[in-house]
């Protein structure tokens, strides 16, 4: 903030005020709108720095650190970092994560996509009809939960009564006793939940498709598929990588639906990473540790969104 | 006119498309049904099984219990999440509109640079920092308080409002703000009277955006809140659901759910136009 200082105006100091022209009062004028600026901007900024910018500074400190709730810390360098790299709970956790964004995002890529092109025409019907999908997005990830906690609960859940009578379960069966039904659940419940934002982003994307090439490709002979093949899918490209590198990112970060639904069960088997560093800072206290899981989280992240990015890129010149 | 792209209702005929469409609206609707049906269900009917599909009387017995349960003051809960996510959604209007402005129109050195700083809490998940920002809050001593945790909301809010604020700003003719400057407001006065009824839009978006992810909010509510009295409602539902009172009550449970889920529907219903752009704006930025 330092650089607040009138850096154009420099005059020796001591040296007598400038004399009052017409350019000096601008320039004057200017820099008082200039502090009001600051002025405005600073609260902000303030919020920014200390809730946000100091924390995240805090994250690569406190990791190196053997950081307890109460007492002393102490400084243990990459010791944390060398555990972390053979700690079964957390590879397994990141493992599981991985697996559930491997497993949704073409789940909420195709839904939404077919959604999007379902609703998209301005005939009637289409708005009420995308209102309608969108309705969930709106709901809260937990309150979205805990929803179909309910719905998938054995014997007197509505959803676990329709499986039954279709066939799919047995009387004493339990969703969340079994890995791949709880993950199934949560899978359709977030479905359920975001898939109307996927639609908003793609129908967006095909809104700015611009007709003239598609009457174009519609002269030269094109059916409606080989239009969604050759002009659509890669006109909406980029719209196509937004909702990519959302839903992947929102994936990697799951917690809510884990934690209400299968509570990280059965025997441990639904812990996503976010809740392995729930568990570890909050559950156990080791705070250093915590953070040091947060900052492979962030340094996985942000590898991931790298290479979407490059890899969407890259085949953008082709 | 417009052309097709390849659009689903361009290969199906008319009545196919209305039966896909109306099929998905009850998957849709389905969940949020069971939730009002259950809630309003009567306590002997609610634990039928299996369940019933249309509540035979309707009755509140469920939010009674609810309301009763030994060890837990769930209105009060609910009034905490009213007062944490208005208090929230107040001060990140405020102050996004504050900074917009200094963003967009009274530009000082190092604006820029400060700019994208307080667009990179986007980049960076919040939950990768919320130990440090556990310890930040405990030396503050805001741990285990609603005024902190509406103050971490406004944070973490703050780059979306900012982001909008500022374009809804820099959108406006110069002209406009001279105009009022030379009858003679102060730029507080202009910035009031003149610019923010232009940027209205504006504020109504960050304003609904802030409200949706607030009350909704469950990380960092769990976490840093840990006493009852203090919880939001959605960390409320977690020991209802948890049976930490005796049994679990499916019927006080999908009650705590309407309760959340109710306000967000009603809000969503009247106002989506400015929710969907800001749902937009915030993606495509």
């Amino acid at each position: 903030m330092t650089s607040l200082a009138p850096g154009r105006a420099l005059r020796p100091p001591g040296s007598p005020p400038a004399p009052r022209t017409g350019r000096g009062r601008r320039r004057s004028a200017s820099r008082r709108r200039a502090l009001l600026g600051l002025a405005l901007a600073a609260p902000a900024l303030v919020l920014v720095t200390v809730f946000f910018l100091v924390p995240l500074v805090l994250t690569f400190w406190m990791s190196l650190h053997n950081w307890p709730l109460m007492g002393r810390a102490r400084f243990v360098g990459l010791d944390n970092y060398s555990r972390a790299v053979g700690d079964e709970n957390f590879l397994r956790a990141l493992r599981f994560t991985l697996l559930y964004t491997v497993v949704i995002t073409p789940v909420l890529l195709v839904l939404g996509l077919f959604l999007a092109l379902l609703v998209r025409r301005p005939v009637r019907g289409a708005r009420f009809f995308q209102s309608v999908f969108f309705m969930p997005v709106c709901i809260g990830l937990a309150s979205g939960s805990f929803l179909w906690l309910y719905l998938g609960q054995s014997q007197i859940g509505p959803l676990f009564d329709l499986l039954r009578r279709a066939g799919l379960v047995d009387a004493s069966d339990n969703l969340f006793a079994d890995v791949t039904t709880a993950l199934a659940l949560v899978i359709a419940m977030v479905t359920w939940k975001v898939v109307g934002l996927q639609m908003l982003l793609l129908l967006s994307g095909l809104q700015s498709i611009p007709d003239e090439v598609v009457e174009a490709a519609r002269i030269d002979g094109a059916g409606g598929w080989q239009l969604f093949r050759w002009i659509t899918l890669p006109l909406l490209r980029p719209t196509l990588a937004l909702v990519l590198v959302f839903s992947v990112a929102g994936s990697l970060l799951a917690f809510d639906q884990f934690f209400i639904m299968t509570g990280g069960g059965p025997s441990n088997s639904t812990i996503t990473a976010v809740y392995q560093v729930y568990r570890i800072s909050f559950t156990s206290f080791r705070l250093g540790y915590g953070a040091a899981l947060s900052v492979l989280l962030m340094v996985i992240l942000a590898a991931v969104s790298a290479v979407q990015m490059l890899l969407l890129r890259g085949t953008d010149h082709n | 006119m417009r052309t097709i792209i390849g659009d689903v209702r361009s290969t199906v005929p008319r009545i196919a498309w209305w039966v896909i469409c109306l099929a998905l609206t009850v998957v849709f609707l389905y969940p949020l049904y069971v939730m009002l049906s259950m809630a309003f269900k009567g306590p002997t009917e609610a634990g039928l099984i299996p369940p019933t599909l249309f509540p035979h009387e309707l009755s509140l017995a469920s939010f009674r219990r609810l309301a009763s349960v030994q060890g837990l003051n769930v209105f009060g809960n609910v009034l905490n999440s009213v007062v944490v996510t208005l208090g929230a959604t107040a001060g990140t209007v405020v102050l996004s509109t504050l900074a917009g402005y200094a963003f967009a129109r009274a530009r000082f050195p190092g604006s820029g640079i400060l700019f994208f700083l307080a667009l990179a809490t986007f980049m960076i998940p919040f939950q990768a920092v919320i130990t440090p920002l556990f310890k930040v809050m405990q030396v503050l001593h805001l741990n285990n308080s609603l005024l902190g945790l509406a103050i971490v909301y406004i944070t973490f809010n703050l780059p979306f409002g900012l982001f909008i604020m500022r374009n809804s700003f820099a959108a406006l003719p110069a002209s406009l703000e001279e105009a009022a400057l030379v009858d003679g407001c102060g730029i507080l006065g202009a910035i009031r009277s003149v610019l923010l009824p232009v940027v209205m839009p504006g504020v109504i978006t960050t304003a609904l955006l802030t409200f949706f992810a607030t009350w909704n909010e469950f990380f960092a509510a769990l976490i840093l809140i840990t006493e009852q009295d203090k919880f939001t409602l959605p960390v409320t539902l977690t020991l209802v659901s948890s049976g930490q009172f005796g049994t679990v009550n499916w019927g006080s449970l999908q009650a705590g759910v309407a309760l959340t889920i109710i306000p967000c529907i009603v809000v969503y219903v009247l106002l989506q136009r400015y929710y969907v752009s800001g749902m937009l704006s915030g993606a495509l930025k």
